[in-house]
C-alpha cells in the first residue's frame, strides 16, 4: 500500500509538486530567518558583552544601582585581591578589570589652543600586562584603520570617525578633560597611537580607548576599577550558566550591608539586555509558530483543492471497501512524505542562503546611524546545529495540519451518493 | 445454479427528505436473488434502481424493511462492517470507469487486493488472471488516458472481478460506450458470470444491456412493475 501511495504521489505532480514547493519555501525562510536572527542577535549580544557588559560583571552594589551613569566614584577598590579571589572561585572564567569613563577630548592646534573638542566615551582596558586578552577580545588589531595599537604608556586609540571630527591623526596629542574618582577635575594628555572602527555606531561615534593603568592615573583610581568583566570559557554567552554563577556569588555577600560590597550581574541582568536575551531565546518559537500557521493555511487550501481534484479517486476507494479512516490516514502519510521532502529541500536552500549571509554579510550601517544600542553595522547569519532541524517543525506540522483540516471532508462524504457522484 | 439466495429484500422502503416533506424512492420492494444470476434493475430515471443498487451495495441503508446481502442485514451494519462487506464480497462497475489516472492498468486492478492484504506474488497472479479474462494482458503498463473507452471499462471489470466477489453491481456500465464495445463488454461479463458463478446486478435503461439480462426487474415509481426471467 505504501508503494502504491508513493507511486501516486510521485506521478501526480499537482499532488506533490505544489505542496513540496510551499513547504520548501516555508522551511527555507524558517532556516534562513533563524540563522539570520541568531547571527544578528548573537552578534549584538556578544558585541555588547565584549565592549560593555561582559558575560558577567562584578561592581560595587552602589555602582550597580547607577551603572548607566558609570559612577567611578563608586568603583571597586583593591581590585587585584578581588580578581585573585574570583580566579580561585571561578577558575574557568576570564576576569579582567575595566574602567568606563566619560569626558571631553580636546584637540589643540600647533599653538596649543583648542582646535576641536568632542564628548567621548572612554574605555580603559588592560593592554600592557599581555595576559588579559582584551586586544583580541575587542578585535582591535582588525579594527585598526590608521597607526598602531597601544604599545607605550600615555597612548590612546580614537575611533576613526571621532578622529576625523577632531581633525587629528596618529602621532598627534589630545587632552582628556574629565573628573577623577574623587570628584576633582582632571586633564590628561594622550598621544594618538591609531584610529579604529568597530562597526558599531554607538562606539564609533566618539570612543577613546586607553590602557587601564593610564585610565587609573588619569582618574586617580589606583588598584581600582569600575567593573570586573567576566567571560565564560566557551566564549559565547550562556544565560542559564551566567545567572547561576551570579546567584551563587551574590549569596556570599547577601548579609553584607556595605554599599561597596561586590555584586555580580549576568549580561541579562544589566539594563535592557535582559529583554534582548529573552527575545533571542523565544525567537525560534516565534518563527516556527508564524510559519506553521502561514504554511498550514496555504497547505489546507492546497489540500482542499487536491481533495476536490481527487474526489473521484476517494469515491472509488470508498466504494471498493476502503474505510474512511484508512483513506484519511493515507492522506496523512502522503503529507508526512511531502513534509519530509519539502523540509530537506527547504533546509538545503535555507542553509545555502544563510551561508551566503554568514560569509558576505549585509551592511546596515546606514540604518543604525545615531543608534544608542550597540549593534553590529554588518549583519551576518550564524549557522548553528539547530538550523539543520528547525525547519522540520513547520515543514512537518504544517503539512500534516493542513492535510488533517482538508481531509475532514472525507468523513463528511456520504457513501449513498457515490454512484451518483461517480457518474458525473 | 441460481437456487441459493444471496440477496433477500423484504418490504424495503427508502425515503429521502425533501424540504418539509419526503420523497419515497422505494415503496415496499420484495426481491430475492440467487447465486450466479445475471439480472438487471430496469427503469427510467427516478424509478429507484440506483437507490436499490446503493442499498444492496451497502452504500446506503433502508428506511424500513430488510435487505440481507450474503446473510448480512444492511440496515444493521456499522460503517466499518459495510466497508468490509464491500471490500470482501462486492465488486462495483461504474458508468465512467473511475480508474485511477496516475496508475497503470496493473496497479488499478491490483488496488482491491492491496486492501485485502494479499502478498505481492498472489496479487500478481490474480491481477494477470483477471486481465486475461478481459483480454488486456498486453496493456499492463498502460495508463488509463492511453486506453480507449472500451478498454477502460474492461479494466474496470477486471478490477471488480479480481478478488472474485460474490456479487458485482454495475450502474449503467455501457452508457459511455459505442455499440461494438458495449457488446464486447457484456459478452465478457456473461462469460465471467458463467465461469465464476458471480452474481451480476445491473441498473440500466440501455436496450443493449437489457437484451443480455437473464432476469429483468422493471421498476416504476419505486415499485416492482414486472419481474421477467428469460427462458433462453
Amino acid at each position: 500500500m505504501i508503494k502504491f501511495l508513493l507511486k501516486g504521489l510521485l506521478r501526480d505532480k499537482s499532488r506533490s509538486r505544489l505542496p513540496i514547493i510551499v513547504v520548501s519555501i516555508g522551511v527555507m525562510l524558517t532556516v534562513l530567518l533563524h540563522a539570520y536572527i541568531t547571527g544578528f542577535m548573537g552578534d549584538t549580544i556578544e558585541l555588547n558583552a565584549r565592549f560593555t557588559n561582559g558575560h558577567l560583571k562584578v561592581m560595587t552594589r552602589a555602582y550597580a544601582e547607577n551603572m548607566n551613569q558609570v559612577p567611578n566614584d563608586l568603583a571597586l577598590l583593591d581590585v587585584d585581591e578581588l580578581i585573585t579571589e574570583l580566579n580561585k572561585e571561578y577558575p574557568d572564567i576570564k576576569w579582567t578589570p575595566r574602567i568606563q569613563f566619560g569626558g571631553l577630548v580636546d584637540a589643540p592646534d600647533e599653538n596649543g589652543e583648542t582646535k576641536a573638542q568632542g564628548p567621548a566615551m572612554g574605555l580603559g582596558i588592560d593592554f600592557q600586562s599581555g595576559r588579559s586578552g582584551e586586544a583580541e577580545r575587542l578585535n582591535i588589531q582588525k579594527a585598526l584603520v590608521r597607526g598602531n595599537l597601544i604599545q607605550h604608556p600615555g597612548e590612546a586609540l580614537l575611533s576613526e570617525i571621532f578622529s576625523e571630527k577632531l581633525g587629528v591623526t596618529p602621532g598627534d596629542e589630545v587632552t582628556l578633560i574629565g573628573s577623577t574618582m574623587n570628584g576633582s577635575m582632571t586633564m590628561y594628555n594622550f598621544k594618538i597611537a591609531g584610529t579604529v572602527t568597530f562597526g558599531a555606531e554607538a562606539l564609533d561615534r566618539g570612543a577613546i580607548i586607553v590602557d587601564l593603568e593610564d585610565a587609573r592615573n588619569a582618574l586617580d583610581m589606583q588598584n581600582a576599577a569600575g567593573e570586573l568583566i567576566g567571560f565564560l570559557p566557551e566564549g559565547l554567552y550562556d544565560d542559564e550558566e551566567a545567572v547561576q554563577i551570579a546567584k551563587t556569588f551574590n549569596e556570599k555577600y547577601k548579609n553584607d550591608n556595605d554599599e561597596y560590597a561586590p555584586v555580580m550581574r549576568s549580561l541579562s541582568q544589566q539594563g535592557s539586555m535582559g529583554q534582548y536575551v529573552a527575545l533571542t531565546k523565544g525567537w525560534t518559537t516565534y518563527i516556527s509558530a508564524i510559519f506553521i500557521i502561514a504554511m498550514a493555511l496555504v497547505l489546507w487550501n492546497a489540500g482542499l483543492l487536491g481533495g476536490l481534484r481527487r474526489y473521484g479517486e476517494f469515491g472509488v476507494r470508498l466504494a471498493m471497501g476502503e474505510e474512511k479512516g484508512h483513506v484519511y490516514r493515507t492522506l496523512i502519510f502522503e503529507s508526512v512524505f511531502i513534509g519530509i521532502a519539502g523540509t530537506v529541500v527547504g533546509t538545503i536552500f535555507g542553509l545555502f542562503f544563510a551561508w551566503l549571509i554568514q560569509t558576505y554579510g549585509i551592511d546596515i550601517s546606514g540604518m543604525v546611524k545615531g543608534g544608542a544600542l550597540m549593534m553590529p553595522s554588518t549583519i551576518r547569519a550564524r549557522i548553528t546545529p539547530v538550523d539543520y532541524y528547525v525547519g522540520l517543525i513547520p515543514g512537518l506540522i504544517s503539512t500534516v495540519l493542513g492535510t488533517m483540516l482538508a481531509g475532514i471532508g472525507i468523513y463528511k462524504r456520504k457513501t449513498a451518493q457515490l454512484f451518483k457522484e461517480l457518474e458525473a | 445454479m441460481e437456487n441459493t439466495s444471496i440477496i433477500k429484500i423484504e418490504h424495503l422502503t427508502k425515503s429521502f427528505p425533501m424540504g418539509k416533506s419526503k420523497f419515497t424512492a422505494l415503496k415496499g420492494i420484495n426481491l430475492t436473488f440467487g447465486e450466479g444470476e445475471f439480472a438487471g434493475l430496469v427503469g427510467p430515471s427516478g424509478s429507484g434502481k440506483t437507490t436499490l443498487l446503493n442499498i444492496v451495495g451497502s452504500l446506503d441503508v433502508p428506511s424500513s424493511g430488510e435487505a440481507k446481502v450474503l446473510g448480512e442485514s444492511i440496515g444493521s451494519l456499522t460503517a466499518k462492517g459495510a466497508a468490509r462487506l464491500r471490500k470482501e464480497k462486492l465488486g462495483f462497475i461504474f458508468q465512467s470507469y473511475n480508474l485511477l489516472a496516475v496508475h497503470n492498468v496493473f496497479e488499478n486492478v491490483e488496488f482491491p487486493l492491496l486492501l485485502l492484504k494479499y502478498t505481492a506474488a498472489e496479487r500478481k497472479k490474480m491481477v494477470m488472471e483477471a486481465l486475461d479474462w478481459v483480454g488486456l494482458t498486453d496493456k499492463v503498463k498502460s495508463k488509463p488516458p492511453q486506453l480507449s473507452g472500451g478498454e477502460c471499462q474492461r479494466v474496470a471489470i477486471a478490477r471488480a472481478m479480481v478478488k472474485k466477489p460474490s456479487i458485482v453491481l454495475a450502474d449503467e456500465p455501457t452508457a459511455n460506450l459505442d455499440a461494438a464495445n458495449s457488446h464486447n463488454i457484456l459478452q465478457t461479463m456473461v462469460k465471467l458470470n458463467e465461469e465464476l458463478k458471480t452474481t451480476f446486478l445491473f441498473a440500466t435503461h440501455d436496450e443493449k444491456v437489457i437484451n443480455y439480462l437473464r432476469r429483468k426487474i422493471f421498476l416504476k415509481d419505486g415499485n416492482v412493475d414486472q419481474d421477467e426471467i428469460s427462458t433462453n
